[in-house]
C-alpha cells in the first residue's frame, strides 16, 4: 500500500515537471519541422540559452573551440583512467581489485592505439553505403596538421580524432564491468579489439559519422545509444555467456575509491556532454548545466527511492544514482531544457535502482558491477526521454514529442532497437569465438584464488 | 607457566591494558579478530542485496604467564573488559593453556625466566 503511494508521488512529481517545462517553452502546432509556425513563440524554457545558427559557421579555426576541445578530450580520457578503473576497482572484491582495474587500463591503452591506425577512419571516415567508413584516413593519412575537422570546422580534425578516441575506450571499458572475477585477461584483451572494430565503429558510424541512423535523425547528443546502450548490451550478453561466478553477490572493498572514481567520473562527463558540442558557447553551457542537473537528481532519486525500500541511504547508492544519471543525461544534454533534466533525473534513479535491486535478481544474471543495469537501461531511457523531451529552443536540430513532433520517439525506438539488435549478435558471436579458440574464464581455482593473484601475481594493498 | 588467550570488545582494550599495568603485566600479544558466539552479526547492503556478516570484530589478546601470575591476570582482565558493570552478551571468553617452554630470543634464556 506504502508502495503503491511511493511509485504515485514520484510519478505525479515527473508529471508535474513535464506539463511545467513543456508549458513554459514554445509549442508549435504540429506542423512540419521544416515550415515557419506563425503562433508567437514564447521565451524559451527557463535558464538555458538558445542558439539557432541559421548558417553553418565558416571554415576557419577558433582558439576557444579549439581551447575547449582540447581541454573536454583530456577530461574525457581522465574518466576512464583513473575514473572508471576506480569506481569498478572499489566495488569488486578485494582479491579481484587490480584485475578490475587493469582491465580499464589496458583497454584504454589498446583503443588509443587502434584508434590512429583504422579505427577513426572506419566510425568518421567518408560514408560507404551508410554503413561503415573507408579506410581513407588509416594512420591519420591525409590529415595535416592544419586540417580541419568536417564535423566541426573550427577545430582541427586530430583533436576530433582525439576526442572520438576516448569515447571508444571507455565504452569498450565499460562493458568490463559484467565481466570481472572471472575472465581470461588475455580473452578481454581480444574481446576489446574485436569488440571495437567490430560493434563500436560501425554503431559510431551509424549514429555519428553520417550513417543511416544520422541521416534518419537519431538524436544522440553525446552517446546514449553509441557507449552506453552499446556497453550495456555488450554487458548482459557477455554476462551471459560467462556465466555466474563461482562466489555471486558484491562485496565493495573500498567504498571511497568508488566514490573517488565516480567524482571523477562526473568532473570528465562535462568534457564528454558539453565537449561532444563542438564548440564553446550557448550549446556546450547548456549540455553542462543539464549533465550536473539531471546528475544530482539522479543521485537524489536513487537515494530516496533506496531509503523508502531499504530503511537506509547509502554512499553507494549515492554514487550509482549519480553514474546513472550521467548515462541517462548523455543522449539529452545537448537538447533539452533544464526541466528535461530534471524528469531524466528522477526517471533514471528510480528506475536503475529498480532494475539493479530486484530485477537482476529475478532475471538471475551475473553482471557484476551493474553494467547492463545502469548503462545500458540508463541509456535507453535517456535515449527514449530525449525523443519526448527535445526542445527545439535549446537546440534547433532536435525536437522532441512534447514539443509536437510524435516522429522522434519513432525514430529514437528504431536506433534503440537497431543498436540493441546488432549489438547483442554481433558480442554474441564475438564471445563464441573467443570462447572456441583460447576459453573465456580463468580455472576455478584461479578463480576462488582471486585474479590479482592468478592472473597479475600481484596485491592491489600489501 | 601459562599461556592465556583472551577474546574481548575492541571497546575495552585500553581498559584492559590498564588493569594489567596495575599488577605488573606489561609484556601481551594484541591481534584483530572477527568471531561469533551468542551475538548475532549484522547485516550490510549494497544496491538493495543484502549481505548477513556473521563475524563480529573482536579484539585478542595473547600473554604468557608465570603460575603466580595467574589468578590476578584472569582477575583483571574479566573485570576490565566487561561493558558496563553487569557485562553483557558478546564481552568475550579467556582460554587458559598450558605452556610448555619460553625462549628470550636475544639472550637465549629459557623457562620462567623468559616470561
Amino acid at each position: 500500500m506504502v508502495k503503491k503511494a511511493f511509485i504515485a508521488m514520484v510519478v505525479g512529481i515527473v508529471l508535474a515537471f513535464v506539463a511545467y517545462s513543456v508549458g513554459q517553452s514554445t509549442v508549435p502546432a504540429p506542423t512540419p519541422d521544416s515550415a515557419k509556425s506563425i503562433l508567437a513563440s514564447p521565451a524559451p524554457a527557463a535558464a538555458a540559452p538558445a542558439p539557432a545558427p541559421a548558417a553553418a559557421p565558416v571554415a576557419k579555426l577558433d582558439s576557444g573551440d579549439t581551447a575547449w576541445m582540447i581541454v573536454a578530450t583530456a577530461m574525457v580520457m581522465l574518466m576512464t583512467l583513473p575514473g572508471l578503473a576506480l569506481f569498478y576497482g572499489g566495488i569488486a572484491k578485494r582479491k579481484d581489485t587490480l584485475n578490475v582495474i587493469a582491465m580499464s587500463f589496458v583497454t584504454f591503452c589498446i583503443v588509443s592505439v587502434l584508434w590512429v591506425i583504422y579505427g577513426y577512419s572506419i566510425a568518421f571516415g567518408a560514408d560507404v553505403h551508410g554503413i561503415i567508413g573507408n579506410l581513407q584516413k588509416f594512420m591519420m593519412n591525409s590529415i595535416k596538421v592544419d586540417t580541419l575537422s568536417s564535423y566541426q570546422n573550427t577545430i582541427p580534425e586530430l583533436i576530433f580524432v582525439v576526442f572520438q578516441l576516448t569515447f571508444a575506450a571507455i565504452t569498450v571499458a565499460l562493458a568490463s564491468g559484467a565481466y570481472i572475477e572471472r575472465m581470461k585477461f588475455s580473452s578481454w584483451i581480444v574481446f576489446s579489439v574485436l569488440w571495437m572494430t567490430f560493434v563500436y565503429c560501425p554503431v559510431a558510424h551509424w549514429v555519428w559519422g553520417n550513417g543511416f541512423l544520422a541521416k534518419m535523425g537519431a538524436l544522440d547528443f553525446a552517446g546514449g545509444t553509441v557507449v552506453h546502450i552499446n556497453a550495456g548490451i555488450a554487458a548482459l550478453i557477455g554476462a551471459l555467456v560467462l556465466g555466474k561466478r563461482h562466489e555471486p553477490g558484491l562485496i565493495p572493498n573500498n567504498l571511497t575509491a568508488t566514490v573517488t572514481g565516480a567524482g571523477l567520473l562526473w568532473f570528465g562527463w562535462f568534457g564528454f556532454n558539453a565537449g561532444s558540442a563542438l564548440t564553446a558557447g550557448g550549446l556546450a553551457s547548456a549540455a553542462f548545466i543539464n549533465t550536473n542537473t539531471a546528475t544530482a537528481m539522479a543521485a537524489i532519486a536513487w537515494m530516496i527511492t533506496e531509503w523508502f525500500f531499504n530503511k537506509k541511504p547509502t554512499v553507494l547508492g549515492l554514487a550509482s544514482g549519480a553514474v546513472a544519471g550521467l548515462v541517462a543525461i548523455t543522449p539529452a544534454a545537448g537538447f533539452v531544457n533544464v526541466g528535461g533534466a530534471l524528469i531524466i533525473g528522477i526517471v533514471v534513479g528510480f528506475s536503475c535502482y529498480c532494475m539493479v535491486a530486484f530485477v537482476k535478481t529475478k532475471l538471475g544474471y551475473d553482471d557484476t558491477l551493474d553494467a547492463f543495469g545502469i548503462h545500458g537501461i540508463g541509456g535507453i531511457i535517456g535515449a527514449l526521454l530525449t525523443g519526448f523531451l527535445a526542445d527545439p529552443a535549446i537546440n534547433a536540430a532536435g525536437k522532441g514529442l512534447f514539443y509536437g513532433n510524435p516522429g522522434q520517439v519513432k525514430i529514437q525506438l528504431i536506433a534503440i532497437g537497431t543498436t540493441v539488435g546488432y549489438d547483442a549478435v554481433v558480442t554474441f558471436i564475438i564471445f563464441m569465438v573467443i570462447k572456441a579458440v583460447m576459453g573465456l574464464r580463468v580455472t576455478p581455482e584461479q578463480e576462488m584464488i582471486g585474479l590479482d593473484q592468478s592472473s597479475h601475481g600481484e596485491r592491489a594493498l600489501s | 607457566m601459562k599461556y592465556i588467550i583472551a577474546i574481548i570488545q575492541p571497546t575495552r582494550l585500553e581498559a584492559v591494558k590498564e588493569a594489567l599495568s596495575h599488577i605488573e603485566v606489561f609484556r601481551l600479544t594484541v591481534s584483530d579478530a572477527e568471531g561469533v558466539g551468542r551475538q548475532k552479526g549484522h547485516t550490510e547492503i549494497y544496491r538493495g542485496h543484502e549481505y548477513k556478516i556473521s563475524f563480529i570484530r573482536k579484539t585478542k589478546l595473547e600473554i604468557a604467564v608465570n603460575d603466580q601470575f595467574l589468578e590476578p591476570t584472569i582477575e583483571a582482565i574479566t573485570t576490565a573488559a566487561r561493558t558496563g558493570k553487569e557485562g553483557q552478551i558478546g564481552d568475550g571468553k579467556i582460554f587458559v593453556l598450558p605452556l610448555e617452554d619460553v625462549l628470550r630470543i636475544r639472550t637465549r634464556e629459557r623457562g620462567s625466566e623468559a616470561i
